[in-house]
């Protein structure tokens, strides 16, 4: 019989290229399904063909919200998914090993015992996707998540700009690796995208997506210095087709972060790329999440745009460092019928 | 359900919204509903009822009265006593009742969304995000409009009492389209809301009540289709204004032709999805769920229709059927749900009736395997594919979630495929081009277009059709026209003004002693009537001053074809028909005398009044030609980063019937108006003095006008304006003829809802009293189609 966890096994991550898994039923074209993105040719056809209207997109977005709705035991069940899809994020200057410490400990048990027993749900293992700090912390996470299971991701290349010599940020993203990073959030040089030079582009993120192996490739396209949604469109499908295994909206450094409008350009964009070759790709919106309900949002826009396989540790993250204590709220209110304040769960 | 099963399946669920508050205002009126009457519930004189039910369950949800005659009779009774005041108290007052029931709306917004859903069988998510919104927006737009009206439209007065009929599918939405605008302007009103869904309307009687409404000045009288016969044939009633099915409109045009009441008709629609080769393709998918998938596509300007251009239109497809298979059907309750119930059986089985013909028809069908509730009229999304423009499904309304799709090459193809229809309401056009996006939305057919959008409302913002789908507009500044008329002159209609200088004839010569045979102008050319006959034409004393053709309806006809070849025109700039016409006024100029002459010749007037209506003609020719250029539309308000273009369109072909008075005047002003706005005109002159006109033909010929834009055809109006009012390809009468034939003329028009204009005394008036009339001409003149281009990159 199958064992329910709340969180899904994070297999080491030997990528086999040419793994395939199994077929889409809902292809009508036989396109094998590989467990990680192999990448493609730049396609310069294609990515010149890519068109997103912000008005129809924004109107998507905004609508969505209000078509779905999820009650009760549902929305129980929706917001523990929502605390296994989350990077548990820590990226300051003033961040030290006690830090990182205090947050492996709140990703271990992200949500007290107390609530889980009321919610019937104790039994459970509930974590983190997994937890998001620079390279230098890399060794006390490594340290504080041991047994755990927990993947460390580590930003890399010169996060948050980008702008350090292109070798350095190879070396950076290796460094990491060989620490014990198993996910490596990388950022793209936003001025190729802003002079389209798609072919500059694809090349750092395939020298990324080399220096990377085997942890997996987070690319952040800092969506808010990209500006318009054609642009990001073209990044995202740029990126994946360079070997991109997630897609992220930002850093948290930018004027502006995730948007669900946004979210939903990358989202098709990842679609348009699983129908082409068959790649799942992962995405990962990150920044100015800190809702529980907006938590619920995101959750929907993946399952009505991508469908329920997306809503995996393995294909979707959340980068948040406030929601989980917004979504510890709401669980409480769930498991009492009382609303709850934010002092009473334990800080990360 | 249990937590840890849900956290595998991220299934969404129950997510019911209440109805408790709805069921218990049911039971504390005991589920029984009298009419609304001059403030209150009343019961029916002969008390009978008929039931209202939930869709989606089945369930019987209270019992209505049925309206008879003397329910209507009182109901218009108390609109007609309460309307004079209501309209004396002045647009502030009137603002403040109709912003209170804006702000009470808002404050009963949940349970009218509730309400709604349970009697119409939407889903709540609409009605909570769309229909009950836009009932506030549209009482707090024309709270408004009622203030400004007392100086921004000093110059029109309320119909009176206005009899409106609305459907089930917008229940309070279309009452408040047409509520809002009748009491903003100060008529009054009686109502029947649809048999199917009357209890929004009930329950917004009990906010009238509230706001503490006048009595009388909105009356809710219920019923089916018979109670509203009784409505539009009332007497006391001047204004009827519909909102259903083409059908009914049609038997409303024919019942009202008699007494003239002015009509607005909100008809049905078949509107063209049109999705280009560039388009954003999966922002246009979720274009479709909200183009026919809204409210089951019980919606009369549903995109039902999917044009696609055919090198796209194997992905785009594939496209929305895998969108299909994620719909949800089911409780219309429910928080979740995407298409409800349908309104009743017999609806359900014409629509299945209609798929089932699509397969006849060679259509592929596809409908996605989803669970439907057992009880209710659900009925699944559905996608035709594989029609061609001849396919019936292509060509009729099917009022359900079916959509059917047809290819197209080239835009141009696009536009001609999309205008192949007899209606003309509504079109969605996606395309990142904006240039081809702009000219296949000014070339369509109809009243309103979406570019990279569909389905979205504002009461800023007209809506109304061309063809079959109806006429008038609702909403926005174009919408008070329909609920006003010009305000009659101050002076009475007095005499013939005189010219001051005379004309001095030299007696002794003698007419002409050369020839003259007028003939038919048709196409830019002087040609002999298709039947060989002439006319003579007599002064009042019985000479004979000349003859005419004898015009046919083979006449009528070619000059129908040469007008429709002619198309040309509407494209002419403004300045190029308005230097049109000031050359037209030049070249009369030089020959006033000529036809001043001709002038008293046929009506033996004094020759100083004779030249008084050359110069009057001339002076009118100068004055359109003015309003060429700067009778412009305009940019409506409605919301951040939405532009909507409000256009004056010329309504195409126009039948003009012209008056026996005014001989020359009388022709002059209505072609004037018509080719000013870039209209094409067939032309059928006075009946008594038709040498005026025909000599005009000469004056067109020297003009730059180009051949088809005024077509003449002289002889009896008996014989002709029954072939021009029935004619398919004219598109308005306007009718200036002896009024003895005002019903022939209103119900001749039945068969393509030609717009129809009886100026009947208005030349009259205007004659002497200049200023009044451009603006009614020109109103006359032109379509509103209203361009919504959301923009932003």
């Amino acid at each position: 019989m199958k064992k329910t966890h709340f969180s899904e096994t994070h297999t080491p991550d030997g990528f086999n290229p040419s793994t395939i898994d199994s077929r889409d039923s809902t292809q009508d074209k036989l396109v094998p399904i590989r467990a990680q993105n192999t990448g493609s040719e730049l396609d310069h056809g294609l990515i010149a063909e890519i068109q997103a209207n912000p008005s129809a997109i924004i109107h998507r977005a905004n609508t969505l919200k209000n078509r779905r709705s999820v009650k009760s035991h549902w929305q129980t069940a929706w917001l523990l998914k929502a605390i296994t899809l989350m990077d548990l994020t820590t990226l300051a200057g003033d961040d030290t090993p006690g830090r990182v410490t205090r947050l492996a400990a709140k990703a271990q048990s992200p949500v007290s015992m107390e609530i889980l027993q009321k919610l019937k749900v104790e039994k459970c293992n509930l974590k983190v996707g997994a937890v998001c700090v620079y390279h230098e912390m890399i060794a006390p996470a490594l340290d504080a998540l041991k047994g755990s299971s927990i993947p460390i991701a580590a930003v890399s290349t010169g996060f948050p700009a980008g702008l350090t010599p292109f070798d350095l940020r190879l070396a950076e993203i290796k460094e990491s690796v060989s620490l014990g990073a198993q996910e490596i959030d990388v950022v793209i040089s936003r001025r190729h995208v802003l002079t389209e030079n798609w072919e500059e582009l694809y090349d750092e993120i395939k020298l990324f997506k080399e220096a990377c192996n085997p942890a997996k490739l987070k690319v952040i396209l800092a969506t808010g210095e990209l500006v318009t949604m054609r642009n990001i469109a073209k990044a995202s499908m740029v990126a994946m087709m360079a070997g991109a295994d997630f897609i992220k909206t930002s850093t948290g450094k930018e004027p502006v972060n995730a948007t669900l409008p946004v979210s939903l350009v990358m989202i098709r964009a990842i679609r348009s790329y699983f129908e082409l070759t068959g790649n799942r790709v992962g995405f990962k919106p990150a920044g100015g999440i800190s809702k529980a309900k907006e938590s619920l949002q995101y959750l929907m826009l993946i399952k009505e745009e991508l469908g329920t396989k997306w809503l995996s540790p393995g294909l979707f993250r959340f980068g948040a460092s406030s929601l989980l204590n917004d979504i510890e709220r709401q669980l409480e209110h769930q498991a009492t019928g009382r609303y709850s304040a934010s002092h009473r769960h334990p800080q990360g | 359900m249990n937590v840890m099963n849900i956290f595998e399946s991220m299934d969404y669920g129950l997510s019911p919204e209440s109805r408790t508050e709805a069921d218990q205002w049911l039971e504390n009126r005991g589920k029984k509903f009298g009419h609304y009457i001059a403030g209150a519930y009343r019961q029916s004189t002969k008390p009978n009822y008929f039931t209202t039910y939930n869709p989606a369950t089945g369930e019987e949800l209270a019992q209505i009265a049925s309206g008879t005659k003397g329910d209507v009779d009182k109901a218009v009774d108390a609109a007609v006593k309460a309307q004079k005041k209501w309209n004396r108290i002045g647009g502030y007052q009137r603002a403040k009742y109709l912003y209170a029931i804006a702000r009470s709306i808002q404050r009963h917004a949940r349970f009218l969304a509730v309400l709604e859903t349970l009697d119409n069988g939407k889903p709540i998510r609409e009605t909570r995000d769309l229909d009950i919104p836009l009932v506030a927006r549209h009482f707090y737009f024309h709270a408004g409009l009622a203030q400004l009206g007392d100086t921004e439209l000093s110059d029109r007065i309320p119909h009176g009492v206005c009899g409106q009929i609305i459907p089930w599918n917008f229940p309070l939405l279309m009452l408040a389209w047409k509520v809002a605008p009748a009491i903003a302007l100060g008529n009054t009103v009686v109502l029947k809301p649809s048999e199917h869904t009357p209890l929004s309307s009930l329950f917004f009687a009990e906010i009238l009540s509230q706001v503490n409404l006048p009595a009388g000045v909105v009356n809710i009288v219920t019923g089916d289709g018979i109670t509203g016969e009784h409505i539009v044939k009332h007497p006391d009633i001047h204004k009827i204004a519909f909102t259903g099915s083409t059908s009914v409109g049609k038997r409303i045009r024919h019942l009202t032709a008699k007494d003239n009441k002015s009509l607005t008709l909100e008809l049905g629609g078949k509107s063209p999805f049109i999705v280009c080769s560039d388009a954003d393709l999966d922002s246009a998918v979720e274009g479709i769920v909200d183009a026919i998938w809204l409210n089951q596509g019980e919606v009369c300007c549903a995109g039902s229709r999917l044009l696609v251009q055919e090198s796209i239109a194997d992905t785009f497809l594939a496209k929305v059927r895998k969108r299909m298979n994620d719909l949800r059907v089911g409780s219309p309750l429910d928080k979740s749900t995407d298409i409800g119930s349908i309104i009743s059986k017999k609806q359900r089985n014409h629509i299945s009736e209609m798929v089932a013909l699509g397969k006849e028809e060679k259509g592929t069908v596809y409908q996605p395997q989803l669970p439907l509730p057992q009880n209710g009229f659900f009925y699944p999304p559905t996608l035709v594919t594989g029609l061609t423009p001849s396919s019936v499904l292509m060509r009729e309304e099917i009022f359900g979630p079916v959509l059917v799709s047809m290819t197209f090459r080239t835009h141009r193809e696009a536009i001609s495929l999309a205008n192949n229809s007899k209606y003309g309401l509504a079109a969605s056009v996606w395309s990142e081009n904006i240039n081809m996006a702009l000219e296949i939305a000014y070339e369509l057919q109809c009243g309103v277009v979406w570019i990279n959008s569909t389905n979205t409302f504002d009461a800023a913002a007209g809506f109304g059709g061309y063809k079959e789908s109806g006429f008038g507009r609702e909403g926005g500044w174009e919408g008070i026209d329909y609920y006003t008329k010009p305000k009659p002159p101050k002076l009475p209609v007095q005499a013939r003004a005189k010219s001051r200088s005379k004309l001095v004839y030299e007696k002794e010569i003698p007419e002409s002693l050369i020839d003259q045979t007028p003939k038919l102008y048709i196409g830019g050319r002087k040609v002999r009537p298709d039947g060989g006959y002439s006319l003579k034409v007599f002064n009042p004393q019985g000479k004979i001053v000349g003859t005419v053709g004898k015009g046919n309806r083979k006449d009528i006809r070619n000059a129908v074809e040469a007008a429709r070849s002619a198309s040309s025109w509407k494209q002419a700039s403004a300045y190029n028909r308005s230097q049109i016409l000031y050359f037209l006024a030049e070249n009369l100029a030089m020959r006033e005398k000529e036809f001043a002459r001709r002038i008293e010749l046929q009506t033996m007037c004094d020759s100083g009044e004779a030249l008084h209506e050359v110069r009057t003609s001339i002076e009118t020719l100068f004055y359109f030609a003015s309003w060429a250029d700067k009778f412009e539309g305009r940019i409506h308000q409605v919301a951040a980063r939405k532009t909507v273009m409000s256009l004056n369109e010329p309504v195409g072909i126009v039948g003009v019937v012209c008056p026996n008075q005014y001989t020359l005047w009388g022709f002059v002003v209505m072609m004037a108006a018509l080719v000013s706005m870039g209209n094409r005109c067939v032309v059928i002159p006075s009946e008594t003095s038709p040498l005026s006109s025909t000599d005009f033909s000469q004056i067109l010929d020297t003009s730059d006008i180009p051949a088809g834009v005024v077509n003449l055809i002289t002889g009896n109006h008996d014989d002709l304006v029954k072939t021009l009012v029935e004619h398919e390809d004219i598109d308005a009468i306007w009718f200036a003829g002896c009024s003895t034939q005002n019903a022939m003329v209103n119900k001749m028009s039945v068969g393509n809802l030609k717009r129809i204009w009886l100026l009947e005394n208005n030349l009259n008036c205007w004659y002497n009293q200049k200023s009044g009339y451009y603006k009614e001409c020109l109103k006359h003149s032109v379509e509103i189609k209203n361009i919504w281009i959301p923009f932003g990159e």
